[in-house]
């Protein structure tokens, strides 16, 4: 393969505190340097990066490909390509599919498939119980073995605390991140959080201690045992809270939330793009499905200590929870419809909007969740990813930070086009997107290169 | 009891400007007083047309009206169909229920079926909260009345409530109403808390705290621009019953001990039940509401419901008068009022 040469770009890696304009040298599929002046060797590639700010490529942790099982919704091919227009090297999948990722054999099926669609590196995780029923352990040490990244039983919480204190008893062997869904059932049976809007819709609410009862419970558990404990899309102010003070005691203990719960409110359920007020007449838009998520769409206060905390670095890393489903799934009634955003490929202008733009998030913190903050939740497994140090995976994204865009959905590479923000405009653009030093995505073409120009 | 005399040649005469902005009716909380009190000065006149030999008028013929209820409920159905079929419109009843209702797509497929079929009117009953709103972004021409959809909203419900005790009252403002019981679940209660308060009533919501829609009322004082900062709570029916002009009883659903939300029924009756004793603490005379169908002996004491101050069955010849009025006006253009 040939050398790519990225020249002139603004260079910001937060992994090593460069922000500068520089050139990024790949060489053999793995950064060679990163500096002021280098020269291009003679049979490379060069990508002119002038006036575009060159990130290690985004890593996220929680992405739902849904294939096996569900190809309707996505298969790892379009959900590897919507992850490279996001901007997304890495993802890791999530074991929730049909059947659950719970054999080595069914590990190797899903990194062979990432590896031949060839676009994101597909990192998979595997399921925390037997068949994801929440009831025996799944041989961790095989899946290990095997390659996951971690252990989930995601879609749905571990709810027995004694299955979740022998997961990561156990998973100390391993040392892999045990990553739960915080949702304590007895608590969460609704569909909206609980609060003046699913209170004025008529929604069965999920209060905030839903989620925060169960951290608690996880973080007591990490005490105990010493596992590696990571805590997924988390949501509310009291577990922004119990996650603080579990880092303060230094508990090994790491946490992300999405862009959505980062971003937006339980007003956007009310159909106006969360800029309705909250006292005005509903409109035949309120209701609106797209916006059903679990955990849900927090009200505004929770939303601001999430963005507090993704400040103070408690939340270690922003993650998708890319959750695509089909127009009929989300068709119906807000009770009928499925949970879940289709995330990658908003996933950086909504952040860069809200909270980089508007919400004045220091850039480079921003980056730094989106890079190495989650490469260094895989520990080991993470290694080489979210950084251009040299010797790191030459994985990086070129973003155009000043470009306006409107999403729409019908354009989405992923086969889920549910998204509450079809025709809401954006700032900030992912450009091009190269894995191991290979172009993969490149915007003027708006189809995976093969290696071209940008 | 005493029925105040009103003037409906006079209340027409008032409200006759009122332009009617609405093309569907979901809640309460898109309607302004003055429409509110339209729609019940119209009803009075249509309550007349029920007391006549002949009943029918010709204002819908060639109008369609289709009932589609997803939930059983014999009551709301057919004061709906009795409605149209008085106002000479062709009233479809669709029977929803079996088991295409628990797809989640088939409202919407129906919803298409519908379309194709270029009804007038689509009345709707759904379990889920919402479905209404989802009828209405799917349908182009169709005007769609909810007739209850999950815990949210039942406004003509609420507007028959209004109607009701606006006929005995004279009038809404200033009058003290209790509702009493599963607050929390009640679609019924929900909008007429829209509709009493923006008749400025007041309103007092008495159930025990665990059956109260906390997330409803909260900061309602403190909270500027909240349209229940007049509301206020009172978890003792006794003290609640104080002095009011009229009380509403809801339905206690069976689930809601089998959920936990209260211990016992023993303990509800004790606690909750509107009867003789309590009623005694109302003004005197005060009137008794329900939106039915009656656990009798559970919320409500046989004796109180069937007792001289109950317009429970006044309600439901009120429910036809006040649909009536509102097929009239999603039906008729603007302008040709009776
Ligand atoms: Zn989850």
């Amino acid at each position: 393969m040939r050398p790519l040469l990225v020249r002139g770009g603004r260079v910001v890696d937060p992994s090593q505190g460069v922000d500068a304009t520089a050139h990024v040298l790949i060489r053999e599929g793995r950064v060679e340097a990163v500096g002021p002046s280098l020269a291009p060797p003679d049979e490379a590639l060069v990508l002119d990066a002038t006036g575009l700010v060159v990130c290690p490529g985004f890593v996220d942790l929680h992405t739902h490909l849904r294939e096996p099982g569900e190809e309707e919704k996505e298969t790892i091919a379009t959900g590897a390509l919507a992850a490279v227009k996001g901007g997304f090297t890495t993802v890791c999948a999530m074991p929730n599919t049909q059947p659950p990722i719970d054999t080595p054999a069914l590990v190797e099926a899903v990194r062979r498939r990432g590896e031949a669609v060839g676009l994101a590196r597909v990192l998979p995780l595997g399921c925390i119980s037997k068949g994801r029923q929440g009831r025996e352990l799944a041989e961790l040490a095989d899946l290990a073995q095997a390659g996951v990244v971690g252990f989930s039983d995601d879609g749905a919480p571990v709810a027995n605390a004694f299955l979740m204190r022998t997961a990561l008893h156990y998973s100390t062997l391993i040392g892999l991140p045990i990553i739960n869904h915080l949702e304590e059932p007895a608590l969460a049976r609704g569909v909206a959080h609980e609060g003046w809007v699913a209170s004025r819709l008529g929604l069965p609410g999920v209060p905030p201690q839903a989620e925060e009862s169960m951290a608690s419970r996880d973080i007591a558990l990490c005490a105990l045992t010493g596992g590696r404990l990571h805590l997924a899309h988390i949501s509310t102010a009291g577990t922004v809270e119990v996650v603080r003070r579990a880092k303060e005691r230094g508990l090994p203990v790491t946490a992300e939330a999405t862009p959505h719960h980062l971003c937006l409110t339980d007003a956007w359920l009310l159909g106006e793009h969360g800029e309705g007020s909250p006292f005005a007449p509903l409109s035949a838009r309120a209701y609106d499905t797209a916006c059903k998520v679990n955990p849900p769409l927090r009200s505004a206060e929770h939303r601001d200590a999430l963005q507090q905390a993704l400040r103070e670095g408690v939340i270690d890393a922003i993650a998708t929870d890319h959750a695509p489903h089909t127009a009929v799934d989300k068709m119906g009634t807000f009770a009928e419809a499925a949970f879940g955003i289709s995330g990658l490929e908003t996933a950086f202008a909504l952040c860069y909007t809200a909270l980089v733009v508007q919400g004045g998030l220091p850039f480079r913190r921003l980056v730094e969740a989106l890079t190495i903050g989650p490469a260094r939740v895989l520990g080991e497994r993470g290694k080489g990813l979210g950084s251009l140090r040299p010797g790191a995976w030459g994985d990086l994204v070129l973003l155009n930070l000043a470009e306006r865009w409107t999403v729409d959905p019908d354009r989405f590479a992923s086969k889920g086009k549910n998204t509450p923000l079809a025709g809401v405009t954006l700032q900030g653009r992912v450009v091009g997107t190269v894995v191991g030093g290979r172009v993969v995505y490149d915007a003027r073409t708006a189809a995976p290169a093969g290696g071209g120009s940008l | 009891m005493q029925k105040v005399e009103t003037t409906p040649a006079r209340r027409k005469a008032g409200s006759a400007s009122v332009p009617w902005p609405h093309r569907h009716i979901l809640d309460l909380d898109t309607f302004a007083p003055q429409e509110i009190s339209l729609v019940l000065d119209l009803a009075t006149s249509m309550k007349e047309v029920l007391g006549r030999e002949v009943k029918k008028l010709p204002s819908l013929r060639g109008k369609t009206v289709i009932t589609c209820f997803y939930e059983p409920s014999t009551r709301t159905r057919i004061s709906f169909e009795t409605a149209g079929k008085l106002l000479s419109a062709d009233v479809i009843n669709m029977q929803a229920t079996g088991s295409s209702v628990e797809k989640g797509e088939s409202l919407v497929d129906t919803l298409l079926t519908l379309q194709a079929t270029a009804c007038d009117v689509l009345v709707l009953r759904h379990p889920h909260a919402g479905a209404p709103y989802l009828a209405a972004r799917w349908l182009g021409r169709t005007s769609v009345i909810n007739a209850g959809d999950g815990t949210h909203a039942h406004p003509t419900q609420a507007l028959l409530d209004l109607f009701t005790l606006r006929e005995h009252l004279g009038t809404l403002e200033g009058r003290t109403i209790v509702i009493v019981g599963d607050i929390a679940h009640s679609r019924v209660a929900r909008s007429n808390l829209w509709g009493m308060t923006k008749m400025g009533m007041r309103v007092v919501l008495c159930a025990p705290p665990t059956l109260l829609p906390w997330d409803l009322l909260k900061g309602r004082r403190e909270t500027p621009g909240h349209p229940f900062a007049s509301v206020e709570v009172e978890t003792d029916l006794d003290k609640a019953l104080e002095g009011a002009d009229a009380v509403m009883a809801l339905r206690l659903q069976k689930e809601r001990m089998e959920a936990g939300l209260i211990p016992s029924l023993r303990e509800y009756i004790a606690l909750y039940q509107v009867n003789e004793r309590r009623l005694l603490r109302a003004r005197p005379g005060a009137l008794v509401l329900h939106p039915g169908p009656m656990n009798e002996g559970v919320e409500i004491s046989p004796a109180v419901a069937h007792g001289s101050q109950s317009v429970i069955q006044e309600q439901v010849t009120n429910g036809v008068a006040v649909r009536m009025a509102l097929l009239y006006l999603l039906c008729m253009p603007a302008g040709g009022r009776p």
